[in-house]
């Protein structure tokens, strides 16, 4: 609690610099919150904001349609290529992350999407690419809906595909939120990926760099209660939804866990 | 034991198809064997015109492919490419003008994507002769053949499989097994800012290996120092917050703790701020002039101008990383246990006090038997998420204290830090997929061992 309470209290703070004699704060202004807003000449806030809110858009829709098919056919679907393709994303989900991350970005500057606009179509494709390695929770919830359901379907002369789309999405809309909001996110938390795609593209920045530019030795002195204030900003939305979808994470692991 | 057979029998019959390949071609008609060569024959000769079409469509363009580009970035694998760039004096410019040289990281992933492309390839020429061999059979025993709008329609129905799979497939085909082949055969490279081999560079066996295993070399001995490290922090890391988040769960979850809602909300806000947030702000803090040692001062408990070396003292920053990942990582075990201590069984509870069993007595004969039970592919998968635990570290301490100058990583950096350090701000890309490979099979290693023995594997046969 301690330091979401300091961080809070800090972008408030009147006095600038990072390094401080004292715990709270000898005046209070809302100045931080303008600067991050009107000062776009050293970091461009506003566009790192859109640039992040277009990607987590995209991406999220592309990944949640990823993970929701995937699961669905493991979990629906007999065929033959279903035990493999779960035991390959168990051995792949074991090599360290961004073991690859130089490779990705290489083969996207060989396709020619690593300068300009082209980096945002890159970090969206790198965000979603993966996303149907991770169906383990979706597939769980999918486990334990009635099997009786779709057969009475499919007795009633439904495609497989009208079970997808007509009745195990409906179902199953806890999970989806959660998928999306999930996806949604990660975006917005995710930095690694983001500094090896975007490299010294900065009009393509997403915000979790330019918060952690914001923390480097030339800008610190300036931008560190900015830095606090745009941490705020982005933690208010993201903690308020998982706040509320807190159940399902429950949910969605104990089904997981269960197998 | 003969359910499970037998299910297993039922499993392996159902996708037994009598049209498979090797039949195709030992018993298949001319026009069967003839697909083999010309892609689609078969099907086109068999009312299949349009599936048959785009069979040919496919082999057609795959060979044009293979003789404009195929060919020559599979025969450039070999060397990887040996024409320097040259700088060429232009008279009429008066300039020095640079000839393109070759540049053997995209030779190398041109000659991957081709083989790759040509496995893709191989799979749709057995889907050739499958379907030509089916279409053959089905019409001469004068039974319906699928039109390509009833094929389309298959595909909505019992073939919804391929329509659902194929894209996200492509995807991980194109973002996560090629590069991860990428970077594996860069381990067997001399692709390093070392002698300068950042444009041109070749094939080098296994000496990489060799360098990273011998433990006499500057960069041998960081990587047993680093992987020790790993494992105790991956230990420590897991165990700490299983721990603690189970206890804490066990706390909330009590018949007599009031307000639970309040409670767990406060332990679940930290985790709501994102990650890399409130690492930063514990990083701030806990510098030398930072938030905690002002604090402290003020406080009296250290002298003024003195201050805690959280991350400047190697056993010091050790300790601070495992803390502060219990304090960032016990939000999300305490999330996760609630879920499945609430599946324990009451009566067990019930039972054992009957017999007069105390808290603690209930706790490890009943909670943490069943928790382990039930929570080891959950257990396994933290492990391996703490070995791969980037951001803590990164974003903490970045690895540091360094305390020898020589080597490339600090006290506190794990095999995956040390591999960013390595690869991006280095650019000693060999040694990197070196320290990635080995980091995959210390986990797939330990991974399959445990799984193989765990209750989950061997009920669901797979995840």
């Amino acid at each position: 609690m301690f330091p979401v309470l300091w961080v809070v209290l800090t972008s408030f703070r009147g006095e600038k610099g990072s390094y401080v004699s004292t715990f709270f704060p000898k005046t209070y202004t809302l100045d931080n919150y303008a600067k991050l807003f009107t000062d776009t000449t050293l970091l461009n806030f506003p566009q790192m904001f859109m640039n992040t809110l277009i990607i987590a858009i995209f991406s999220c829709l592309l990944s949640s349609f990823f993970v929701l098919s995937a699961s669905f056919c493991l979990s629906r679907l007999r065929f033959r290529l279903r035990k493999p393709y779960m035991n390959m994303a168990m051995i792949l989900g074991l090599f360290p992350g961004f073991m690859s991350m130089v490779a990705v970005y290489f083969i996207l500057k060989a396709v020619g999407l690593t300068e300009g606009n082209n980096v945002r179509i890159a970090l969206i494709l790198c965000y979603s690419g993966g996303a149907a390695l991770g169906f383990q929770i979706i597939k769980g919830f999918f486990d334990t809906m009635p099997k009786e359901l779709d057969e009475a379907a499919l007795l009633d002369g439904c495609t497989r595909w009208q079970i997808f789309t007509k009745i195990t999405l409906p179902l199953s809309k806890p999970i989806i939120i959660y998928q999306i909001l999930t996806s949604f996110t990660a975006p917005w938390v995710d930095f690694i990926f983001a500094k090896v795609i975007c490299r010294a593209n900065a009009d393509q920045y997403t915000v979790a760099i330019g918060l952690w530019r914001m923390l480097e030795k030339e800008y610190i002195d300036n931008w560190y209660t900015s830095f606090a204030a745009g941490a705020v900003l982005i933690s208010i939305p993201i903690a308020i939804l998982f706040l509320k979808l807190q159940k399902y994470y429950v949910n969605g692991m104990a089904g997981a866990v269960k197998g | 034991m003969n359910a499970i057979t037998a299910a297993k029998m039922r499993r392996t019959l159902e996708f037994e198809s009598p049209y498979t390949c090797i039949a195709a071609l030992k018993e298949g008609s001319i026009e069967t064997r003839v697909s083999a060569v010309l892609m689609g024959f078969g099907n086109i000769v068999h009312k299949q015109l349009v599936k048959g079409l785009l069979f040919l469509a496919a082999e057609v363009a795959y060979i044009v492919f293979m003789v404009m580009y195929g060919f020559h970035n599979i025969y450039m694998l070999g060397s990887l490419g040996t024409v320097e760039r040259q700088e060429v004096w232009n008279e009429e410019l008066q300039v020095f003008e640079y000839t393109q040289g070759d540049q053997s990281i995209l030779l190398l992933l041109y000659g991957l994507a081709t083989i790759l492309l040509t496995a893709v390839m191989f799979w749709v020429w057995r889907g050739t002769l499958k379907s030509a061999y089916k279409a053959e059979r089905l019409d001469k025993a004068g039974k319906h053949v699928n039109s390509f709008t009833e094929d389309l329609k298959a595909l909505l129905d019992e073939n919804l499989y391929r329509l659902l799979m194929t894209p996200p497939m492509i995807f991980i085909g194109a973002l996560t097994i090629l590069p991860l082949i990428f970077m594996i055969c860069m381990a067997f490279t001399n692709y390093s800012k070392i002698d300068n081999h950042l444009v041109l560079f070749d094939w080098v066996g296994l000496d990489n290996f060799a360098a990273l295993f011998d433990s006499g070399s500057i960069l041998g001995s960081t990587f047993w120092r680093v992987l020790a490290w790993t494992l105790v922090w991956a230990f420590f890391a897991t165990f700490t917050n299983y721990i603690a988040g189970m206890i804490l769960a066990i706390v909330i979850n009590r018949h007599e703790t009031k307000i639970k809602g309040f409670w767990r909300f406060c332990f679940v806000l930290p985790c709501a701020v994102p990650m890399f947030v409130s690492l930063l702000i514990m990083r701030t803090m806990l510098q030398p002039d930072g938030a905690v040692n002002v604090l402290l001062r003020e406080l009296g408990v250290i002298a003024e101008g003195a201050s805690l070396p959280f991350f400047t003292d190697p056993t010091w920053a050790r300790v601070t990383v495992i803390l502060i990942n219990i304090w960032v990582g016990v939000p999300y075990t305490l999330l996760q246990l609630t879920g499945v201590l609430q599946n324990i069984p009451t009566e067990l509870y019930e039972a054992a006090k009957v017999d007069g069993a105390n808290s603690i007595q209930t706790f490890f004969r009943i909670t943490l038997p069943y928790m382990l039970y039930v929570t080891t592919p959950y257990l396994i998968a933290t492990f391996t998420g703490n070995v791969n635990n980037f951001n803590v570290i990164y974003l903490l301490s970045g690895g540091d204290p360094v305390t020898d100058l020589a080597s490339t990583a600090g006290s506190t950096d794990l095999l995956v830090t040390w591999l960013y350090k390595l690869t991006i701000d280095k650019q000693y890309y060999n040694v990197g997929a070196v320290v990635g490979i080995l980091t995959f099979i210390i986990l797939a290693v330990g991974a399959l061992l445990t799984y193989r023995n765990s209750k989950s594997y061997r009920e669901e046969g797979g995840i």
